[in-house]
């Protein structure tokens, strides 16, 4: 059944180099392909779509850190968190009504709900957690309201309505924050597809180091413990979620290290780590925990234009689907006969 | 064939999906040898040595179909002593005329039959006249009884001529002449005839890439030669057809839009020779001959009488001196040739773009330029209606929008779904097709357009007492109008006219056996007789294959008499009986005395095989039993051709007007009797034995790309089309891309003496470099779509050609010719004239001194026969 | 709620009572004449735009691939071969190396500006290309001097075969595109083939990448998603697809794929019966990941050669285990942001 075939002599004629000329950890693809050209058609989304991926996960995050500061107290903070969550979901909603092929449809989002969908379940969720987070946001205001009236009664219940809707933004949040994760995951792009059991993790720890560095960059030092413990935990859990999908993923991985994806996840992890340093070091510096709370936001920024343009790269390069295909067939292992998620798709 | 007829190709196919072996032989690798079994690379314009060597193996191994031969065929027939042949002469037949490079065929002619003094006509005036166009149909006369040698022992009988033409061309000479390997070859052979004899037939399918070059008449010959040595011809699944690169080529001979024939394939009358009605009549039916063309007398006057009505009668010769008269040629490369002399004022183009189609287009549009008016019909503006103002000749400072004085009327044409009216196909076959939408706009069909300008034309006239527009005046133009807009013509009223019909009762004619002489009847076609058979119109049926015999008699209708396969009395041996149980179709039923089977018997019903007539007998009586080739003038089919052909009774190579090579055959190198005309803006590649001929050193060839048609005006033209094929390429092997320094997908141009024309480079391995007679010989493939309008443009492949024109049939050779191929982009504005006026000097240093048009070509090895070949 | 993997007949699955049988298309490559009629049709039925006049030099390939403004794409591959399969063509011809690796790598620079988006992209690395040819060598033969040909050991070109396909959407059993579709612009029909609703559909790009054969893509004068609908219109009213019904040679059969599915299989033994061992048939396995494709093909190279995905997977396959993933990530963010808090100032 199978054609004659001429194997590829090693002669390292295409030597492991990618056009740039980097040298590769991986070994030379050795497959075909119709001129070179991809197989998949790469996303067509533009900077709106990575931007959202950091701006959702600022609102989360800022969420979870405004509920933990009203819950614990720290008024300051909460203010700041709601405001930044309210803010971060606001720009959420611009990227994600400006990236469409037409935006005046967006309302066509909430024409179904199906799980099958991850956009259409991050619509519902944004649906959900946008409002909380407004009312929640609103909220802050009741202390400019007059004492008397109808504003007066305002004045008295948004309080109230305003921890409860932290508190429902709060609840929203994990899942506004790692839903995007499951929709990159959920493509034929394969080096998002491969990394479906560390994205999450990855953008759940970045939501939180971009809650905890929002918050450290807002509140005064006396609020902000918290934040500096949350700052490391996020951070640590983010980088070794990418620091996963950057080696474990097999060919896979090769577009987290290379080119501009991968100059993007080594300056974040950069920033990231020198921002979970700062937080922890300046503890009693303000300026340090601005510096650091703007690292975490840049390394987490950086994370997500890195993770996206890798998943990219890697639909435009027809080696990346081949290849691994092709070694699951050698192997045995086709996709049909493997319907559970093994995570063995390993080739290098 | 799947590149230029796609659909037809699905017939290929299902022969192949039950087990046809499948050979493609063209020089290069097609979509067609994709599918096929085997392809076989040969180098263009070689097909008669390769062809020539199907032949000789055949007669070699003796692997004819000896009793249908025998039988059938004049193989058995003696001809005359005085017979040499190019074996003999260098290339050359006996008769020939080195001052007009034409034959005098009196030496090709049957033994005992040399004086036949009718047929023996000026060569040069038939070539002037493409006579053999003429002859189409007509077969040759011969009067009276043939001398026959039926052990085909006789050493003049036409068997052994044939064997000892043939003897040279052996498959190591096939290999030589046109780079094909023995085993290649000799698998060919083999296919071919194991797939022929009693059991099995082959059918031969051709197209344009045998007819036009300066030997495309004898290129079907050869084909013809083989189909009757293996006795396919009159028999299904046998056959020769061309594809033909139109809707409708065949209806536009039947119903000819050339000037030398008249419909029914009638020869349109000569000044000279045909001064009466009678005299013209007996130039068609040969008095003494045998065969259906006695009847001539009755299709010629129902002819005139459609043409002049009441106004022909018997008195009048039915009005034969109305009809024009042609003395020379008048062919349309003759006349673009007289455009540019100033001569012809007017031009009329339908459907029809040759600033892009033509050979040697910047003649054309020369040519077009030089005119008083021209009126264009066609669904878009083309290049042939717009090349006052954008073609190359505008870059090069030769057209000047200014100043060119040509008016130009583009007329927009309905296309083929806008209006009613049949096409005829390669089977002969009238196919009716209903108008599906009414044509936009002022597009009209060209009925609409013919017919109220002669109406307009007459009431111009009407007042006019000039003799010489009674012409005109009496012409009968009486078509019903109707249609949504109210003035179409009848398309219908048309083909019953053509049909043809009892002029007192208006009775369809339901066969042109019921046509007379005397004016009682009339019909505008009289192989179209019987399509409007008991008033109903027959090409317009429709009746699924599946409820119908697997000839599909009620399909359509074909010519002659709605016969399928012509000729089809060999199908039977001559005794009447099939020649298998397989490939039975027609027969003689003893018991009724008639002959019969699947098909309409092309046959005199009655005539029993045992027949033989007395000597003397003419016409259909002096058909034998056994004579099956019915039009032919001694009733066999002619393996050797005594007359009708200007460049020789059989088949020989003769290499291209222009060609890298020596002919490896002969020391005559190009056919001697090709049509040429030298004239300045003609200038040829030099050839050997010229010198300097690495000038241009390779051959090229064009055709077609499936997604575009022809000259591209329906193509270039709809978007959908435009895109898959963009721009002009051209393709080139690995090996000629490293000799000249060529690379994939880089501009490059290819350089005549006549043009230069670039495109995109192609670097494919469906190119391949031939060895022939020891050196090796690259190819260049280019299609010719492209021209200066459309939504793509680009550069015309036929601006490279030259004119050169078969000797019979005035077709041009534009198959195959030299070229270069340089790397880059051609010079553009002036320096590119500069560009081709210095290719065309170089070109032109090597040959003989122009010479005042239209005097023939003189090969020096023509006059120096004694010269060796290389 | 729909299976995510493994056999089932889309249009029950999808809702639909006593729906007409599954319907699908089997494109016979091994007949496939390249002559794009299929495209054509395709354009002209469907009034797609055109795609652009790029001369992309990949053979006759000048669509370049499946966009929203080609729904039909014939391919073309030239391929040299080890001679013996058949009569070789060139065998005896003072040929060189082939030149289809070279020219392939060439041509796969060329960029295609189809109107739509990602449309048709020059090759990120246009080597990759050769192999597509069959690896023999790269570099233009143009150092090697006429003479060379003859030398007895050098390579030559023997046996060759131009390989033909008309790509089309595959109508998955489990269509990524339409599971991730987020308005329901995308759905099943009751003939169980997929289709963009054009009123709905709000170009938000999901479909596109979802897609693990990169059939569908984004027109970007309207925004939004397209690809082939197995004209559903004309299904509605009982008549072929366009593409099928325009082919020439039977290559694109319509009908019930249970039928073509048996259809499709005799041919491949009768083809393995002739000596055309290379032939075989592509996503008519109702167990592969997309659980059969309605649109399948019978091919004569590996499917990437065609730009098919060797083993292609519905995404959504994993989505629960994805799910299960997000929400222990999601538990993880309450449970630390807990942790910061609750631990208390210090």
């Amino acid at each position: 059944m199978t054609a004659p075939r001429a194997g590829r002599s090693g002669d390292g004629r295409k030597g492991g180099h990618r056009p740039g000329g980097e040298e590769l950890a991986v070994p030379p693809a050795e497959f075909r392909s119709y001129y070179g050209r991809a197989v998949l058609k790469a996303p067509v989304w533009k900077y709106d779509i990575p931007a959202y991926l950091f701006t959702g996960g600022l609102a989360a995050g800022s969420s979870l850190v405004a509920a933990g500061a009203d819950l614990t107290g720290r008024s300051v903070l909460r203010r700041a968190a709601r405001a930044a969550s309210l803010g971060a979901v606001g720009v959420s909603t611009y990227f994600l009504i400006n990236d469409l092929g037409r935006p005046e449809r967006f309302y066509n989002m909430l024409r179904v709900a199906k799980p099958t969908s991850p956009m259409s379940m991050g619509s519902w969720i944004l649906a959900a957690f946008g409002p909380a987070a407004g009312i929640a946001a609103v909220a802050e205001l009741a202390g400019a309201l007059p004492h008397r009236g109808v504003l007066g009664l305002a004045r008295r219940l948004l309080p109230t309505a305003g921890r409860a809707a932290g508190l429902a933004a709060a609840a929203a949040a994990p899942a506004l924050a790692t839903y995007t994760a499951v929709l990159l995951a959920d493509t034929a792009v394969p080096s998002w597809h491969e990394a479906r059991r560390v994205l999450p993790f990855a953008f759940a720890g970045g939501a939180l180091a971009s809650g905890a560095g929002a918050g450290l960059m807002a509140a005064p030092v006396s609020e902000t413990a918290p934040l500096r413990r949350l700052a490391v935990a996020g951070a640590a859990l983010e980088l070794a979620a990418v620091h996963a999908a950057e080696n474990d993923l097999g060919l896979l991985s090769e577009p987290y290290q290379t080119g501009r994806p991968g100059r993007l996840l080594r300056l974040a992890r950069t920033l990231t780590a020198a921002g979970a340093i700062g937080a922890v070091a300046g503890r009693r510096s303000r300026i340090l925990s601005i510096l650091s709370g703007a690292a975490l936001l840049g390394g987490s920024l950086a994370t997500r234009f890195g993770v996206y343009e890798a998943g990219v790269a890697s639909a435009k390069d027809p080696k990346y689907t081949v290849v691994p295909q092709r070694a699951r067939l050698g192997a045995g292992r086709p996709a049909g006969a493997a319907p559970k998620d093994t995570g063995a798709h390993q080739q290098g | 064939m799947a590149e230029a007829h796609p659909v037809g190709f699905q017939w290929v196919m299902e022969a192949k999906a039950r087990g046809a072996k499948v050979i493609h032989v063209d020089p290069r690798f097609t979509r067609t040898s994709a599918m096929a079994d085997q392809f076989v690379p040969l180098r263009a314009g070689s097909d008669i040595a390769f062809l020539g060597g199907i032949v000789n193996y055949v007669l070699q191994n003796e692997l004819d179909f000896r009793e249908y031969v025998v039988a059938y065929t004049n193989a058995a027939t003696i001809v005359t002593d005085g017979y040499r042949d190019t074996e003999d002469l260098g290339g050359l037949f006996s008769g020939f005329d080195p001052e007009t490079n034409t034959y005098d065929p009196e030496s090709w002619q049957y033994a005992g039959h040399e004086q036949n003094g009718a047929e023996r006509q000026d060569h040069a005036r038939q070539r002037e006249t493409a006579a053999a166009l003429q002859h189409e149909t007509h077969g040759m006369s011969v009067k009276g009884e043939t001398e026959r040698d039926e052990t085909l022992q006789h050493p003049n009988c036409v068997y052994q001529i044939l064997k000892r033409h043939f003897a040279r061309y052996t498959p190591e000479m096939v290999e030589t002449v046109c780079g094909v390997s023995q085993d290649a070859f000799a698998e060919v052979c083999q296919a071919w005839t194991t797939n022929s004899g009693r059991e099995r037939t082959t059918a031969l399918v051709y197209s344009v890439g045998w007819t036009q070059h300066s030997v495309g008449v004898q290129y079907i010959r050869t084909g013809a030669i083989l189909q009757l040595l293996l006795g396919n011809m009159g028999r299904p699944g046998g056959g020769i057809m061309a594809l033909r690169g139109h809707a409708s080529i065949q209806g536009s001979t039947d119903i000819p839009t050339l000037f030398n024939l008249l419909p029914g394939y009638l020869p349109m009358p000569d000044a000279e020779k045909h001064p009466s009605l009678e005299k013209w009549i007996d130039a068609v039916r040969h008095p003494g001959s045998k065969g259906f063309w006695a009847n001539a007398g009755a299709y010629g006057v129902n002819l005139l009488k459609a043409y002049w009505g009441a106004s022909a009668t018997v008195e009048n010769d039915f009005r034969y001196d109305y009809l024009p008269r042609i003395n020379g040629d008048h062919g349309t490369y003759r006349t673009v040739l007289d455009m540019i002399d100033g001569k012809v004022k007017g031009y009329f183009l339908l459907g029809q773009n040759p600033a892009v189609g033509s050979a040697h287009g910047r003649a054309q549009r020369l040519g077009m330029a030089n005119l008083d008016w021209l009126v264009v019909r066609d669904l878009f503006e083309i290049e042939s209606a717009t090349f006052w103002k954008n073609s190359p000749e505008i870059e090069t400072g030769e057209i000047v929008p200014e100043e060119c004085r040509t008016e130009v009327f583009l007329m927009p044409a309905a296309s083929h779904v806008e209006k009613e009216g049949t096409f005829t196909q390669t089977q002969r076959m009238l196919q009716w097709r209903e108008k599906a939408v009414e044509p936009p706009g002022d597009c009209r069909s060209d009925l609409w357009f013919f017919y109220h300008l002669g109406r307009m034309v007459k009431q111009r006239l009407a007042e006019s007492t000039d003799e010489r527009d009674r012409p005109i005046l009496d012409l009968t133009w009486d078509y019903p109008v109707g249609g949504e807009r109210g003035d179409e013509p009848s398309a219908e009223a048309v083909l019953k006219e053509i049909n043809g019909y009892e002029v007192a009762t208006g009775r369809p004619l339901s066969l042109f056996t019921e046509m007379k002489d005397d004016g009682s009847t009339l019909g505008g076609c009289w192989i179209y007789t019987g399509v409007f058979a008991d008033g109903v119109n027959q090409a317009a049926r429709r009746k699924p294959g599946r409820e119908q015999s697997w000839v599909a008699p009620e399909w359509g209708w074909a010519w002659p008499a709605n016969r399928r396969i012509l000729y089809n009395r060999a199908s039977a041996d001559p005794d009447g009986k099939p020649w298998s149980e397989r490939k039975a179709y027609v027969w003689w039923d003893q018991a009724k005395g008639e002959w019969t089977g699947e098909d309409i018997p092309d046959f005199p019903k009655t005539t029993p095989p045992s027949y033989r007539p007395d000597p003397g007998t003419s016409g259909v009586e002096g058909l034998a039993g056994d004579d099956p080739f019915i039009m032919q003038g001694d009733g066999k089919g002619s393996l050797f051709v005594p007359v009708g052909l200007i460049d020789g009774p059989l088949p020989t190579h003769y290499e291209p007007a222009e060609s890298p090579v020596r002919n490896p055959l002969y020391p005559q190198q190009a056919s001697p009797t090709r049509m040429v005309y030298r004239r300045p803006e003609n200038p040829l590649n030099p050839s050997p034995p010229e010198h300097d001929t690495d000038l241009f050193p390779y051959v090229f060839t064009t055709s077609r790309l499936t997604e575009h048609h022809t000259a591209g005006g329906m193509s270039r033209t709809v978007e959908h089309l435009a895109e898959l094929q963009p721009s002009m390429f051209f393709e080139v092997s690995p090996e000629l891309a490293a000799e000249r320094g060529l690379k994939h997908m880089k501009w490059g141009h290819v350089v005549t003496a006549r043009a230069a024309v670039e495109g995109r480079i192609f670097v494919t391995d469906r190119l391949t470099p031939l060895r022939i007679d020891g050196r090796i010989v690259h190819q260049v493939w280019l299609p010719y779509h492209w021209g200066s309008n459309g939504f793509v443009t680009g550069d015309s492949a036929n601006d490279l050609f030259g004119i050169v024109l078969d000797p019979n049939v005035l077709i041009q050779e534009s198959k195959v010719g030299t070229c270069d191929v340089r790397p880059g982009r051609r010079p553009t504005g002036r320096a590119l004239a500069e560009y081709i006026a210095g290719l065309g000097r170089a070109a032109g240093q090597h040959q003989a001194a122009s010479v005042t048009a239209p005097a023939p070509a003189t090969d020096p090895a023509a006059s120096k026969p004694d010269e060796e070949p290389t | 709620m729909s299976s995510f993997y493994g056999p089932l007949d889309p249009a029950p699955d999808a809702g639909y009572a006593d729906p007409p049988p599954r319907k699908g298309f089997f494109t016979d490559t091994s007949v496939c004449i390249g002559c794009k009629a299929c495209e054509v049709a395709c354009k002209e039925w469907n009034a797609i735009p055109a795609d652009g006049y790029n001369l992309l030099g990949q053979s006759y390939d000048n669509t370049g691939g499946l966009t929203a403004n080609s729904w039909r794409a014939v391919e073309f591959i030239e391929q040299p071969l080890a001679s013996g399969q058949r009569s070789a063509p060139f065998a005896g011809a003072p040929t060189g190396p082939s030149a289809s690796a070279t020219s392939a790598v060439l041509a796969a620079r060329t960029g295609q500006d189809t109107g739509t988006e990602p449309g048709i992209e020059p090759a990120p690395d246009p080597t990759a290309a050769a192999p597509a040819a069959e690896p023999q060598f790269l570099g233009m033969p143009g150092i090697d001097l006429p003479g060379r040909i003859d030398d007895p050991d050098g390579v030559r070109r023997t046996d060759f075969r131009w390989l033909m396909m008309s790509n089309v959407c595959k109508h998955c059993t489990h269509a990524a595109c339409l599971d991730v579709c987020p308005t329901g612009s995308l759905f099943r029909t009751e003939f169980g083939t997929v289709v963009v609703q054009e009123d709905i559909c709000n170009g938000c790009g999901y479909c596109i990448p979802a897609c693990p054969y990169g059939v569908i893509d984004r027109r970007e004068e309207d925004g939004r998603a397209w690809k082939c609908t197995l004209c559903y219109d004309r299904l509605g009213a009982g008549q072929t697809p366009a593409c099928a019904q325009a082919c020439p040679t039977q290559s694109i059969q319509y009908g019930d794929l249970d039928e073509l599915r048996v259809r499709a299989q005799e041919r491949v033994d009768r083809l393995h019966e002739v000596g055309v061992g290379e032939a075989r048939l592509y996503g008519h396995d109702p167990e592969d990941g997309v659980g059969g494709d309605g649109a399948f093909f019978l091919l004569l190279d590996e499917p990437e050669v065609y730009g098919l995905p060797p083993d292609p997977v519905v995404t959504t396959r994993d989505l629960p285990s994805m799910w299960k993933t997000a929400g222990v990530a999601a538990a993880g963010m309450v449970a630390l942001v807990a942790a910061a808090f609750v631990r208390g100032p210090r």
